[in-house]
C-alpha cells in the first residue's frame, strides 16, 4: 500500500513536469537571446537574459491592434453568448413547459450534426459578415455542451423560492432575473470563463472570414507568426502576407506569453467556481 | 456529463413514440378534442392554455430558436449545394440541380479515400489512446488521500485545455524542432535530430501526444465527478467482504463511473471522424500530407482554397452524415447491451 502511494504520487508529480514544461520553455525562451536559442540551449533557464524581445513586441502597433480586437471579440461575443445560452438554459429547465423536449431536441441535435465549413462560409459571405466582427463572435453563440450543464445546473436549484415568487405574483421574467440568476452565480462566472476563453482562443473564424490584418485577433497573428517561421507554411500564410523574414523564436516565444497570460491570470480565481459549476450540473440533471 | 440522463432511466419498453418524444413543435396542431388516451397520465394541455401561462418563458426561448434557425439549421439546409451547381454570387442555395455529380465525384477521387483512411487511422488512435487515459488518472487522483496535493495535480492537468490551438502548435514546433528540447535528449544519447514536422511517419504520433497533453487532465472532470456520487457504503460493504484495493475498484469503483464512461465513449464516436481539424490545418505541410492530411482539412483546401464549393459541400455532407449514423449506433448498441445510452 505504502509503495502504491509512493509510485502514485510519484506519478503525478511527472505528470504536473510534462503538463507544465512546454509553458516553462517559451517562458525562458521569450527572455532568451535569439543566438542561445538556435544553438539549442535554452531548456527551463533563460540564456543571455533579456528583456528586449518583449519591448520589440509590445512597440508593435499592429500586435496592440490585433490584442485589443481579441479582448473585443471576447466582451462582445461573450456577452451575446451568455444571453442566449442563459435564457435558453432557463427556459429547457422547466420540466412543466410544453414542448420542452423538442426545445431541447432542437439543440441537442446540433451537437451531433452540423452543416459543415463549406455551407457556413457560404451562409457568412451571403449574410454580408466578412471583415466584420459578427463573423467571429455570432456563429458559434450557442454551445451545447454549456447550455446542457446549465439547464441542469437551474434543474436542481430549489424550487421553493421560485414557487414562493410566483404565488406573490411575479412573472417568469421577474423569477428568472430576481431569483434565478443571483443564485447562479457558480455557474454563471464558469459559462463566462468557458466562453470567454473560446471567443479569446479562437483564431479559424477570423483566418476564414477576415482578410484585413487591422481586424485580425492576437491569435491570428501569432499563428500568422508561427505560420511564417516554419519553413514549409501552409498555403493559408501566402495569403496573410504578412510575414517578410523568418521570425525568430523569441519573438513567437513573447507573443505566445502574451496572449496567455489573460488566460492564466483569472484561472485561478475562476477555477473553483468551474469544478463545482460543471460537476454540480453533470452529476445528475 | 449532464445531457438527459434524467429523462432515460424509466423508459417504458414498448417501444413507439412516447408523449415526450412527440414532435411538438410550437405550430403543432392543438389535439384538444382528440381521443383522450386514458393511459396517459400527464393531464392534457392546450397549447392555448401553455402559451397563456407559460408565454414569458416562450418569449425567452425565442432569440436562441432564432439564432439556431440561421447558424445552425441554415447551414444544414445550406448542404443543398452538394446536389447543385453553385456559382459564387449566385443564389447560397445554388444555381441548378446536378444530382448526385459530386457525390459520384468524391466516390470516384482516389485522394478523397486516401484522406478517408487517414482520418479513421488519426480518429482511431486518439480515442483509442485518449479515451481510457482519463479514467486512469482520474482512479488514480482518487487514490490522493491528500486534499491539497490532489487540487494542485487538478489545476495543473486541467491548464492545457484552456490554450488556443495556435499555441499548443506553437509549443509543439519550438518543442520538436531540431533545437529543441526533444532533439537534445536524442542528441544527448548519441542519436541524430529529427525534423518530427517534416516527416510523414511521425505526424501520428506527434498529433495524438498532444492531443493526449491536452485532453487528459480536462478529460477527468466528470469521472471525479461521478466518483464523489460513489455510495461510501458500498465501499464498506466491499471491505467487510474481505476486498481489497484492486477489488473494491474493480467492483465497486469502475461500476460506478460506467455510465460516465459509456456517455462519453458515445459521444467520442459521434466526433470520431472530425479530428482536430483546426490541429491539423496548423500542424501539417506538404511534406506530411501523405499521414497528415484528413477529410476536413482536404475538403477546406478543395472548397475554401481552389473554391470548388460544392465538390466540398458533398465531401462535408458525407462526412457528418457518417458521424451522425456513427452516434446513433454507437448510443443504440449501448442501449441494447449495458442499458445505458443518452437518450
Amino acid at each position: 500500500m505504502r509503495v502504491f502511494r509512493a509510485a502514485n504520487a510519484a506519478a503525478l508529480v511527472l505528470l504536473c513536469a510534462v503538463m507544465l514544461y512546454p509553458f516553462i520553455t517559451v517562458l525562458a525562451q521569450s527572455f532568451s537571446s535569439a543566438g542561445a536559442i538556435k544553438a539549442g540551449q535554452v531548456n527551463v533557464w533563460p540564456v543571455g537574459f533579456n528583456v528586449d524581445t518583449y519591448t520589440a513586441v509590445m512597440s508593435n502597433g499592429m500586435f496592440w491592434r490585433n490584442y485589443g480586437n481579441t479582448v473585443l471579440y471576447t466582451v462582445v461575443g461573450t456577452a451575446i453568448a451568455m444571453t442566449l445560452t442563459t435564457t435558453y438554459a432557463y427556459v429547457l429547465s422547466k420540466r412543466h413547459l410544453k414542448g420542452r423536449n423538442a426545445l431541447i431536441g432542437i439543440a441537442v441535435f446540433t451537437m451531433f450534426f452540423n452543416g459543415g465549413i463549406v455551407p457556413n462560409y457560404v451562409l457568412i459571405s451571403s449574410l454580408g459578415m466578412k471583415n466584420t466582427m459578427w463573423a467571429i463572435v455570432l456563429p458559434n453563440a450557442i454551445s451545447v455542451f454549456n447550455l446542457l450543464v446549465m439547464k441542469s445546473f437551474f434543474e436542481n436549484l430549489p424550487k421553493d423560492l421560485e414557487e414562493a415568487a410566483q404565488i406573490d405574483g411575479l412573472g417568469w421574467y421577474g423569477i428568472f432575473a430576481r431569483i434565478v440568476l443571483p443564485l447562479s452565480k457558480a455557474v454563471i462566472a464558469t459559462m463566462v470563463l468557458f466562453y470567454s476563453v473560446q471567443y479569446w482562443n479562437d483564431w479559424f473564424a477570423a483566418f476564414l472570414y477576415l482578410d484585413k490584418s487591422e481586424l485580425f485577433p492576437v491569435t491570428l497573428f501569432l499563428r500568422n507568426l508561427i505560420a511564417g517561421a516554419s519553413t514549409s507554411a501552409s498555403e493559408g500564410a501566402a495569403a496573410a502576407g504578412t510575414t517578410t523574414a523568418l521570425v525568430s523564436t523569441n519573438i513567437q516565444a513573447v507573443t505566445m506569453i502574451l496572449t496567455v497570460i489573460p488566460i492564466l491570470c483569472i484561472y485561478p480565481f475562476v477555477q473553483r467556481y468551474f469544478v463545482s459549476g460543471v460537476m454540480l450540473g453533470s452529476i445528475k440533471g | 456529463m449532464p445531457l438527459t440522463q434524467d429523462e432515460q432511466s424509466p423508459r417504458p419498453a414498448t417501444g413507439g413514440p412516447t408523449e415526450d418524444t412527440a414532435p411538438d413543435g410550437p405550430t403543432a396542431p392543438v389535439p384538444a378534442a382528440a381521443a383522450p388516451t386514458a393511459r396517459r397520465r400527464k393531464q392534457r394541455q392546450t397549447w392555448r392554455q401553455a402559451f397563456r401561462r407559460d408565454w414569458q418563458l416562450y418569449s425567452l426561448a425565442l432569440l436562441p430558436l432564432i439564432f439556431l434557425a440561421i447558424f445552425k439549421y441554415g447551414p444544414m439546409v445550406g448542404n443543398v449545394i452538394a446536389f447543385r451547381r453553385f456559382r459564387p454570387g449566385g443564389s447560397i442555395f445554388g444555381d441548378e440541380w446536378v444530382g448526385l455529380r459530386y457525390i459520384d465525384m468524391f466516390i470516384n477521387d482516389p485522394s478523397f479515400w486516401h484522406v478517408f483512411t487517414n482520418t479513421v487511422v488519426l480518429g482511431g488512435l486518439t480515442l483509442v489512446v485518449g479515451f481510457p487515459l482519463p479514467i486512469v488518472l482520474a482512479l488514480l487522483l482518487n487514490e490522493v488521500r491528500k486534499k491539497y496535493f490532489k487540487k494542485i495535480v487538478q489545476s495543473i492537468s486541467y491548464l492545457p485545455h484552456f490554450l488556443s490551438v495556435v499555441i499548443v502548435v506553437g509549443m509543439l514546433m519550438q518543442l520538436l524542432s531540431l533545437e529543441g528540447t526533444v532533439n537534445q535528449i536524442i542528441g544527448a544519447f548519441g542519436g541524430e535530430g529529427i525534423p518530427f514536422l517534416q516527416r510523414p511517419e511521425w505526424f501520428r504520433a506527434v498529433y495524438v501526444g498532444s492531443e493526449v497533453w491536452q485532453t487528459v487532465g480536462w478529460g477527468t472532470i466528470l469521472y471525479l465527478a461521478a466518483l464523489t456520487t460513489i455510495d461510501d457504503s458500498l465501499y464498506e460493504a466491499a471491505r467487510i467482504d474481505g476486498a481489497g484495493r484492486w477489488r473494491q475498484t474493480w467492483h465497486v469503483t469502475l461500476p460506478g463511473i460506467r455510465p460516465t464512461m459509456i456517455t462519453l465513449l458515445i459521444l467520442n464516436i459521434g466526433m470520431f471522424l472530425n479530428v482536430g481539424f483546426e490541429k491539423v490545418l496548423l500542424l501539417y505541410n506538404p511534406l506530411t500530407y501523405e499521414t497528415a492530411d484528413v477529410i476536413s482539412t482536404y475538403l477546406y483546401r478543395v472548397g475554401l482554397v481552389s473554391n470548388n464549393l460544392s465538390y466540398a459541400a458533398a465531401i462535408g455532407l458525407f462526412q457528418a452524415l457518417i458521424g451522425l449514423a456513427m452516434v446513433l449506433s454507437a448510443n443504440l448498441l449501448s442501449r441494447r447491451m449495458v442499458g445505458t445510452s443518452l437518450w
